[in-house]
């Protein structure tokens, strides 16, 4: 039997630290192992004993590239707690403020960690020499969602402007229409984005995917709803647990998610985008379509295109807010502590982002659970690549490995949300 | 940050939930202490995009990080991005693969370098989460603090004159 290892130290361009190895035996990919080394457990333990009104300032450090995620979902969860339910302008507020952290993380997705990869480039930095237009784009699109994260969060790198009941300051309507002018640039900046990725060739898989995202009657989600999947799940957020369970696996001390009753899920753009594509804006609708997407995108390496989908729709979505913004009087509802749990889950850029909190009579924190998207779609990845793998065995060593990484990266894995960087080593015996 | 663009910026980046990933935050919130009003000193994460934003404008920029590059812990480095290549695997402890050596090679590509930019690395020995740092590293911060205060004493003077 024909035997050979091929070894890759380093994928670049995944955020954070973990390691892949796949396993190839004769014509058959035996295994397939993608390691990351942590879930936010040290932030589960630090959280004990806090007061409620510290989650999300905290848990907000968990990543550096999506700390809305974790602020509304701590803050979702803290107000199901206290049984209170945010309307008006802090909610028009608050899907602002995730339309920014779409914008941004969508951006630096698509440019300059995933468009190398269509286009045959190392990196963005050698791409760059080439394309310097359509990556100075990009970080234009970038920093229009980082304004709006700054605004509304105070900072952009670890906002501290959020809180449990809405937000600390807001803005008022005229601090809001400079970002109106820059919005109305990135919004035909992100349909450029479409038609761009458009143009780039996708290779081949098609699985029988379980699509999991937020549906709610009204909009495409950012922070409510019910989670659905294409496989008839359609759930309360508070019965998560009953349904999705976190698993240890040999090859990692990461913790894997599966639904009990059906394995492994898909979370993020395309899961959103397949679930609700009809909540999308015309613009963002009549973009998709003449990018030849229909209204579910089944292969994972047109997330490039979903995902260039949802920055037009962030920048519409966040310029009707605009439009349509009246500044609260108060800045945020009054909150009681109360013995309770509260759920809540969120649609960071890489889909849903899970917290739990049990909290006393003083509103301290007595135990919290935070589940982050990429622990949710490990499983997924894992067997893409080993399908993926298994029918490219023909290709070249190293154009196999790279478009593993490209497979990989078809998730934007937040593996900051644990560690730094990930090792790929692909084995054949 | 100001909306005036600020010729003289200190940028801190790391992580303080990751050990000693948090020395280039601890640097600056120091040299924040000492230079107060007269320099913006801004604290990153490390994402190389937003890097690029950070420093936009800046004349005389100085980043501050933690590197993993296998010298014993508390070893400090400096290097300036016009005279020799930022090491890409030097930096990986920035917590993104598109990170600090990243932003500076393109940067570099797309001719927006400004014009002076060092950046002081200093080793790390523990990267897992929590908040602290090692011995070795908590005692480079003083000597990084100080030259880098010498550095930057020296580049405020030009600037006035």
């Amino acid at each position: 039997m024909k035997s050979s290892t091929i070894k890759v130290d380093y994928l670049a361009r995944v955020e954070g630290e973990g390691g892949l190895t796949v396993k190839i035996k004769g014509q058959k990919v035996t295994d397939v192992k993608l390691k990351i080394f942590e879930p936010p457990r040290f932030f589960e333990a630090f959280l004990r004993g806090r007061k409620f009104s510290e989650a999300p300032d905290i848990t907000a450090r968990i990543c550096g590239i999506c700390p809305i995620a974790y602020q509304m979902s701590a803050c979702h969860a803290m107000e199901d707690a206290f049984g209170i339910k945010i309307a008006g302008p802090i909610r028009d507020l608050r899907r602002l403020i995730y339309c920014g952290e779409w914008i941004e993380s969508h951006a630096l997705h698509v440019y300059l960690l995933h468009a190398p990869d269509f286009l045959g480039y190392e990196d963005a930095i050698r791409m760059a020499k080439d394309h310097p237009d359509e990556v100075k784009r990009g970080l234009r699109l970038k920093k229009a969602g980082n304004e709006i994260v700054r605004l509304l969060g105070g900072r952009e790198i670890h906002p501290i402007n959020v809180r449990v009941g809405g937000f600390y300051k807001v803005p008022d309507k005229r601090d809001l229409l400079p970002l109106a002018e820059e919005l109305k640039w990135a919004r035909d900046a992100a349909l450029e984005t479409v038609r761009w990725v458009a143009t780039f060739s996708f290779p081949e898989l098609d699985r029988d995917y379980e699509f999991v995202a937020l549906c709610h009657p009204d909009e495409y989600p950012f922070n409510e709803g019910r989670l659905v999947s294409n496989k008839g799940l359609d759930i309360a957020v508070r019965e998560y647990e009953q349904h999705f369970v976190e698993e240890h696996v040999a090859h990692s001390n990461a913790l894997q998610s599966r639904l009990k009753e059906r394995n492994s899920y898909f979370v993020g753009p395309q899961a959103r985008y397949n679930l609700n594509f009809d909540k999308l804006s015309p613009v963002a609708q009549e973009a998709a379509r003449s990018a030849g997407l229909g209204p579910v995108s089944r292969n994972p390496f047109q997330s490039i295109i979903v995902r260039s989908v949802e920055m037009v729709y962030a920048c519409d979505e966040a310029l009707r807010i605009i439009e349509n913004y009246e500044m609260p009087d108060q800045p945020a509802v009054t909150v009681e502590p109360r013995v309770s749990t509260g759920y809540g889950c969120t649609e960071a850029p890489r889909g849903i982002c899970y917290h739990r909190y049990r909290l006393d009579d003083r509103g301290l924190i007595v135990d919290a659970k935070i589940i982050p998207p990429t622990s949710q779609n490990l499983k997924t990845i894992e067997e893409d690549l080993g399908q993926f793998v298994q029918s490219h065995l023909v290709i070249q060593k190293d154009r196999l490995q790279w478009q593993c990484e490209q497979a990989i990266r078809n998730y934007d894995p937040c593996i900051s949300c644990a560690t730094h960087f990930l090792k790929l080593h692909i084995e054949r015996e | 940050m100001t909306a005036l663009a600020p010729s003289i910026v200190v940028i801190g980046i790391g992580n303080e939930y990751r050990s000693d990933d948090g020395v280039g935050i601890a640097v600056a919130r120091r040299l924040r202490e000492r230079f107060f009003a007269k320099i913006t000193v801004l604290e990153e994460s490390g994402e190389g995009a937003a890097l690029m934003n950070s420093w936009t404008g800046a004349t005389w920029v100085m980043l501050v990080d933690a590197v993993h590059s296998g010298a014993s812990p508390g070893t400090i480095h400096r290097l300036d991005a016009h005279a020799e290549q930022v090491p890409a695997d030097f930096f990986n402890y920035s917590t993104h693969a598109f990170g600090l050596a990243e932003a500076i090679g393109l940067a570099r590509s797309l001719n927006e370098l400004p014009p002076h930019l060092i950046v002081y690395g200093i080793e790390g020995e523990n990267f897992s989460a929590g908040k602290g740092l090692s011995v070795a590293v908590e005692q480079a911060v003083e000597t990084v603090v100080e030259r880098a205060a010498g550095e930057l004493r020296e580049a405020m003077s030009n600037s006035d004159d």
